[in-house]
Protein backbone atom coordinates (compact mmCIF):
# COMPACT_ATOMS: atom_id res chain seq x y z
CA UNK A 1 0.00 0.00 0.00
CA UNK A 2 2.44 2.81 1.06
CA UNK A 3 5.19 1.52 -1.47
CA UNK A 4 8.23 4.02 -2.72
CA UNK A 5 6.24 4.55 -5.94
CA UNK A 6 3.63 5.40 -4.19
CA UNK A 7 5.05 7.78 -1.94
CA UNK A 8 7.03 9.50 -4.69
CA UNK A 9 4.20 10.08 -6.55
CA UNK A 10 2.39 11.50 -3.86
CA UNK A 11 5.22 13.78 -2.91
CA UNK A 12 5.31 15.00 -6.63
CA UNK A 13 1.66 15.35 -7.16
CA UNK A 14 1.94 17.41 -4.00
CA UNK A 15 4.81 19.64 -5.02
CA UNK A 16 3.29 20.46 -8.78
CA UNK A 17 0.27 21.47 -7.28
CA UNK A 18 2.01 23.84 -4.96
CA UNK A 19 4.36 25.41 -7.89
CA UNK A 20 1.25 25.72 -9.82
CA UNK A 21 -0.57 27.45 -7.35
CA UNK A 22 2.27 30.16 -6.39
CA UNK A 23 2.48 30.38 -9.98
CA UNK A 24 -1.03 31.39 -9.77
CA UNK A 25 -0.60 33.41 -6.65
CA UNK A 26 2.56 35.35 -8.17
CA UNK A 27 0.31 36.24 -11.65
CA UNK A 28 -2.66 37.39 -9.47
CA UNK A 29 -0.07 39.85 -7.51
CA UNK A 30 0.60 41.79 -10.67
CA UNK A 31 -3.31 42.77 -10.47
CA UNK A 32 -2.24 45.01 -7.29
CA UNK A 33 0.70 46.66 -8.90
CA UNK A 34 -0.68 50.41 -10.41
CA UNK A 35 1.12 52.21 -13.28
CA UNK A 36 1.95 55.52 -13.68
CA UNK A 37 3.55 55.49 -16.78
CA UNK A 38 4.84 58.72 -18.29
CA UNK A 39 5.96 59.30 -22.06
CA UNK A 40 7.35 62.17 -24.35
CA UNK A 41 8.95 61.70 -28.03
CA UNK A 42 9.90 64.23 -30.32
CA UNK A 43 10.72 63.85 -33.61
CA UNK A 44 14.07 65.22 -34.63
CA UNK A 45 14.39 65.19 -37.87
CA UNK A 46 12.53 63.82 -41.44
CA UNK A 47 15.86 63.05 -42.62
CA UNK A 48 13.97 61.26 -45.74
CA UNK A 49 10.64 61.54 -47.37
CA UNK A 50 9.93 59.92 -51.17
CA UNK A 51 7.67 57.97 -53.08
CA UNK A 52 9.48 54.63 -53.80
CA UNK A 53 9.55 53.34 -57.54
CA UNK A 54 7.27 50.67 -56.18
CA UNK A 55 4.62 54.05 -55.61
CA UNK A 56 4.70 53.77 -51.77
CA UNK A 57 5.47 56.67 -49.79
CA UNK A 58 8.65 56.60 -47.02
CA UNK A 59 9.72 58.42 -44.82
CA UNK A 60 13.12 58.25 -42.73
CA UNK A 61 12.91 60.02 -39.13
CA UNK A 62 15.26 60.79 -36.15
CA UNK A 63 13.15 60.22 -33.02
CA UNK A 64 13.85 61.47 -29.22
CA UNK A 65 11.82 59.52 -26.89
CA UNK A 66 11.98 59.54 -23.08
CA UNK A 67 9.90 57.40 -21.05
CA UNK A 68 9.99 56.41 -17.20
CA UNK A 69 8.05 52.87 -17.48
CA UNK A 70 9.39 51.65 -13.82
CA UNK A 71 5.84 51.33 -12.41
CA UNK A 72 5.28 48.35 -14.46
CA UNK A 73 7.72 46.49 -12.90
CA UNK A 74 6.79 44.08 -10.23
CA UNK A 75 8.31 40.88 -8.81
CA UNK A 76 6.74 38.82 -11.15
CA UNK A 77 8.11 40.73 -14.09
CA UNK A 78 10.89 38.89 -16.63
CA UNK A 79 11.19 42.55 -18.77
CA UNK A 80 9.23 44.83 -20.23
CA UNK A 81 8.90 44.99 -24.63
CA UNK A 82 8.36 48.80 -25.11
CA UNK A 83 7.80 49.75 -28.78
CA UNK A 84 6.98 53.16 -30.69
CA UNK A 85 4.43 52.75 -33.49
CA UNK A 86 3.08 55.70 -36.15
CA UNK A 87 -1.05 55.21 -36.00
CA UNK A 88 -2.63 57.34 -38.55
CA UNK A 89 -5.50 56.74 -41.02
CA UNK A 90 -5.49 57.21 -44.71
CA UNK A 91 -8.54 57.22 -47.23
CA UNK A 92 -7.81 53.79 -48.22
CA UNK A 93 -6.80 52.11 -44.79
CA UNK A 94 -9.01 53.56 -41.84
CA UNK A 95 -5.67 52.38 -39.63
CA UNK A 96 -2.32 51.73 -40.20
CA UNK A 97 -0.09 51.25 -37.24
CA UNK A 98 3.70 50.65 -38.06
CA UNK A 99 5.76 49.92 -35.56
CA UNK A 100 9.35 52.88 -35.57
CA UNK A 101 11.49 51.90 -32.78
CA UNK A 102 11.27 49.12 -29.81
CA UNK A 103 13.34 48.02 -27.04
CA UNK A 104 13.54 45.32 -24.11
CA UNK A 105 13.83 46.80 -20.54
CA UNK A 106 15.60 44.16 -18.48
CA UNK A 107 15.13 45.72 -15.12
CA UNK A 108 13.94 48.45 -13.61
CA UNK A 109 16.79 50.30 -13.29
CA UNK A 110 16.51 50.83 -17.41
CA UNK A 111 13.07 51.88 -17.24
CA UNK A 112 13.79 55.14 -16.95
CA UNK A 113 15.40 56.31 -20.02
CA UNK A 114 15.62 58.43 -23.34
CA UNK A 115 17.08 57.49 -26.30
CA UNK A 116 17.83 59.25 -29.87
CA UNK A 117 17.95 56.94 -32.56
CA UNK A 118 16.51 56.62 -36.50
CA UNK A 119 13.49 54.24 -37.47
CA UNK A 120 14.80 51.12 -36.97
CA UNK A 121 12.24 49.58 -38.82
CA UNK A 122 10.89 50.78 -42.35
CA UNK A 123 7.82 53.58 -42.17
CA UNK A 124 5.95 52.51 -45.72
CA UNK A 125 3.26 53.39 -46.42
CA UNK A 126 0.67 51.42 -48.49
CA UNK A 127 0.24 53.49 -51.36
CA UNK A 128 0.91 57.21 -52.20
CA UNK A 129 -1.15 59.00 -49.00
CA UNK A 130 1.64 60.87 -46.46
CA UNK A 131 1.79 64.31 -47.89
CA UNK A 132 0.65 66.38 -45.21
CA UNK A 133 -0.56 63.36 -43.11
CA UNK A 134 -1.38 63.96 -39.56
CA UNK A 135 -0.13 60.90 -37.60
CA UNK A 136 -0.29 59.63 -33.51
CA UNK A 137 3.04 58.12 -32.31
CA UNK A 138 1.98 55.34 -29.42
CA UNK A 139 4.26 54.21 -26.95
CA UNK A 140 3.37 50.42 -25.96
CA UNK A 141 4.84 48.22 -23.16
CA UNK A 142 4.37 44.35 -22.99
CA UNK A 143 4.94 43.33 -19.55
CA UNK A 144 6.54 39.76 -20.01
CA UNK A 145 5.73 37.76 -16.55
CA UNK A 146 7.97 35.21 -14.67
CA UNK A 147 5.03 32.96 -14.82
CA UNK A 148 1.24 34.28 -15.88
CA UNK A 149 -0.72 36.52 -17.51
CA UNK A 150 1.25 39.33 -20.05
CA UNK A 151 0.05 42.56 -19.59
CA UNK A 152 -0.04 45.42 -22.43
CA UNK A 153 -1.12 48.92 -22.62
CA UNK A 154 -0.03 52.00 -24.22
CA UNK A 155 0.14 55.62 -24.33
CA UNK A 156 -1.02 57.85 -26.99
CA UNK A 157 0.98 61.29 -28.29
CA UNK A 158 -1.19 62.75 -30.33
CA UNK A 159 -0.26 65.45 -32.88
CA UNK A 160 2.59 64.99 -35.52
CA UNK A 161 2.19 65.89 -38.84
CA UNK A 162 4.47 65.29 -42.20
CA UNK A 163 5.45 67.79 -44.23
CA UNK A 164 3.42 68.24 -47.62
CA UNK A 165 6.31 67.97 -49.79
CA UNK A 166 8.51 65.13 -50.73
CA UNK A 167 12.46 65.96 -49.61
CA UNK B 1 -8.08 7.17 -19.11
CA UNK B 2 -5.59 9.49 -17.83
CA UNK B 3 -5.55 9.60 -22.27
CA UNK B 4 -9.09 10.07 -22.27
CA UNK B 5 -8.95 13.15 -19.64
CA UNK B 6 -5.92 14.93 -21.62
CA UNK B 7 -8.09 14.56 -24.88
CA UNK B 8 -11.02 16.29 -22.77
CA UNK B 9 -8.85 19.24 -21.34
CA UNK B 10 -7.83 19.77 -24.44
CA UNK B 11 -10.89 19.95 -26.95
CA UNK B 12 -12.56 21.51 -23.53
CA UNK B 13 -9.80 24.70 -24.03
CA UNK B 14 -10.11 24.44 -27.03
CA UNK B 15 -13.97 25.38 -27.11
CA UNK B 16 -12.98 27.90 -24.37
CA UNK B 17 -10.37 29.54 -25.95
CA UNK B 18 -11.72 29.57 -29.91
CA UNK B 19 -7.87 29.03 -31.01
CA UNK B 20 -7.11 25.36 -32.53
CA UNK B 21 -3.91 25.12 -30.29
CA UNK B 22 -4.67 27.02 -27.21
CA UNK B 23 -1.19 25.90 -25.80
CA UNK B 24 2.30 26.00 -27.66
CA UNK B 25 5.66 25.14 -26.76
CA UNK B 26 8.06 27.90 -27.89
CA UNK B 27 10.64 25.60 -30.24
CA UNK B 28 12.91 28.42 -31.26
CA UNK B 29 14.78 31.06 -29.56
CA UNK B 30 13.25 33.76 -31.71
CA UNK B 31 11.57 35.65 -28.78
CA UNK B 32 14.78 35.41 -26.15
CA UNK B 33 14.84 36.34 -23.76
CA UNK B 34 10.97 36.71 -23.13
CA UNK B 35 10.57 33.54 -24.22
CA UNK B 36 12.92 30.65 -24.11
CA UNK B 37 12.86 26.65 -25.52
CA UNK B 38 10.89 24.69 -23.81
CA UNK B 39 8.58 27.55 -22.03
CA UNK B 40 4.37 27.37 -22.71
CA UNK B 41 2.60 30.18 -24.00
CA UNK B 42 -1.63 30.12 -23.82
CA UNK B 43 -3.16 30.94 -26.40
CA UNK B 44 -6.71 32.31 -27.27
CA UNK B 45 -8.67 33.42 -30.70
CA UNK B 46 -11.28 35.89 -30.77
CA UNK B 47 -13.12 37.90 -33.38
CA UNK B 48 -11.25 41.12 -32.14
CA UNK B 49 -8.86 42.13 -35.64
CA UNK B 50 -5.08 41.90 -34.54
CA UNK B 51 -3.15 44.76 -33.51
CA UNK B 52 0.34 45.97 -33.18
CA UNK B 53 2.50 44.59 -30.58
CA UNK B 54 0.23 41.70 -29.73
CA UNK B 55 2.76 38.21 -30.29
CA UNK B 56 0.68 36.47 -32.42
CA UNK B 57 0.85 32.42 -33.32
CA UNK B 58 0.43 31.66 -36.98
CA UNK B 59 0.75 28.96 -39.87
CA UNK B 60 2.30 29.39 -43.18
CA UNK B 61 1.18 27.17 -46.22
CA UNK B 62 3.74 24.22 -46.33
CA UNK B 63 4.65 24.22 -42.63
CA UNK B 64 3.28 22.25 -40.64
CA UNK B 65 4.55 24.12 -37.20
CA UNK B 66 3.26 27.30 -36.24
CA UNK B 67 5.63 30.20 -35.47
CA UNK B 68 5.05 32.33 -32.83
CA UNK B 69 5.82 36.12 -32.88
CA UNK B 70 5.27 39.78 -32.32
CA UNK B 71 3.13 41.61 -34.76
CA UNK B 72 4.76 44.84 -35.72
CA UNK B 73 2.83 46.06 -38.97
CA UNK B 74 -0.83 46.36 -39.43
CA UNK B 75 -2.91 47.62 -42.08
CA UNK B 76 -6.22 47.53 -42.17
CA UNK B 77 -8.16 47.84 -45.76
CA UNK B 78 -11.01 50.32 -46.20
CA UNK B 79 -14.03 48.36 -47.49
CA UNK B 80 -13.64 44.57 -46.44
CA UNK B 81 -11.94 45.31 -42.91
CA UNK B 82 -9.16 42.95 -44.13
CA UNK B 83 -5.67 43.13 -42.71
CA UNK B 84 -2.59 43.00 -43.41
CA UNK B 85 -0.04 41.88 -41.01
CA UNK B 86 3.87 41.88 -40.44
CA UNK B 87 5.52 39.55 -37.74
CA UNK B 88 8.98 39.70 -36.69
CA UNK B 89 10.64 37.70 -33.74
CA UNK B 90 12.17 39.85 -30.90
CA UNK B 91 16.00 38.47 -31.24
CA UNK B 92 15.64 38.39 -34.98
CA UNK B 93 17.08 40.87 -37.05
CA UNK B 94 15.00 41.12 -39.78
CA UNK B 95 11.57 40.76 -40.48
CA UNK B 96 9.31 37.82 -40.68
CA UNK B 97 8.90 38.47 -44.90
CA UNK B 98 11.79 35.79 -45.53
CA UNK B 99 9.86 32.86 -43.38
CA UNK B 100 6.49 33.67 -45.72
CA UNK B 101 5.61 31.69 -48.66
CA UNK B 102 7.95 33.35 -51.77
CA UNK B 103 5.85 36.02 -52.89
CA UNK B 104 3.92 36.60 -49.56
CA UNK B 105 4.47 39.97 -47.98
CA UNK B 106 1.78 39.74 -45.45
CA UNK B 107 0.10 37.78 -43.61
CA UNK B 108 -3.96 37.78 -43.61
CA UNK B 109 -6.61 37.20 -40.60
CA UNK B 110 -6.78 33.16 -41.61
CA UNK B 111 -3.15 32.86 -41.40
CA UNK B 112 -3.21 33.66 -37.27
CA UNK B 113 -4.16 30.65 -35.03
CA UNK B 114 -3.66 32.29 -31.57
CA UNK B 115 -2.95 35.04 -29.77
CA UNK B 116 -0.93 34.68 -26.24
CA UNK B 117 -2.11 36.05 -23.11
CA UNK B 118 -0.20 34.07 -20.36
CA UNK B 119 3.24 32.38 -20.11
CA UNK B 120 5.11 29.50 -18.02
CA UNK B 121 8.32 28.94 -17.99
CA UNK B 122 10.14 25.27 -18.84
CA UNK B 123 6.96 22.96 -18.73
CA UNK B 124 7.21 22.36 -22.34
CA UNK B 125 10.67 20.73 -22.27
CA UNK B 126 8.71 17.25 -21.65
CA UNK B 127 7.06 18.03 -25.11
CA UNK B 128 10.57 18.86 -26.64
CA UNK B 129 12.63 15.61 -25.24
CA UNK B 130 9.60 13.49 -26.95
CA UNK B 131 9.71 15.09 -30.05
CA UNK B 132 13.18 14.73 -30.70
CA UNK B 133 14.48 12.16 -28.99
CA UNK B 134 11.61 9.36 -29.88
CA UNK B 135 13.68 6.80 -27.79
CA UNK B 136 12.32 8.34 -24.42
CA UNK B 137 8.90 8.05 -25.62
CA UNK B 138 8.97 4.49 -26.16
CA UNK B 139 10.79 4.03 -23.06
CA UNK B 140 7.99 5.94 -21.41
CA UNK B 141 5.01 3.86 -23.13
CA UNK B 142 7.20 0.26 -22.26
CA UNK B 143 7.52 1.63 -18.32
CA UNK B 144 3.53 2.67 -18.33
CA UNK B 145 2.83 -0.69 -20.01
CA UNK B 146 4.95 -2.54 -17.50
CA UNK B 147 3.54 -0.81 -14.42
CA UNK B 148 0.03 -1.18 -15.86
CA UNK B 149 0.98 -5.06 -16.44
CA UNK B 150 2.55 -5.66 -12.87
CA UNK B 151 0.07 -3.80 -10.63
CA UNK B 152 -2.21 -5.62 -8.44
CA UNK B 153 -5.81 -4.17 -9.04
Amino acid sequence: MHSFGYRANALLTFSLTILALMCVIASVSDNFNTITPTASVKVLNINRFTKKSNGDDEVGVTLDISANLQSLFTWNTKQVFVFLAAEYSTPKNPLNQVSLWDGIIPAKEDAHFSIKTKNKYKFVDQGSNLRGRDFNLTLHWHVMPKTGKMFADKLVLPGFRLPEFYR
Amino acid sequence: MVVTVALMIWKGLMCITGSEAPIVVVLSGSMEPGFKRGDILFMHLSKDPIRVGEIVSFKIEGRAIPIVHRVIKVHEHQNTGELDVLTKGDNNYADDTVLYTRGQKWLKQHHITGRAFGFLPYVGWGTILITENPIIKYILIGAMGLLVITSKG
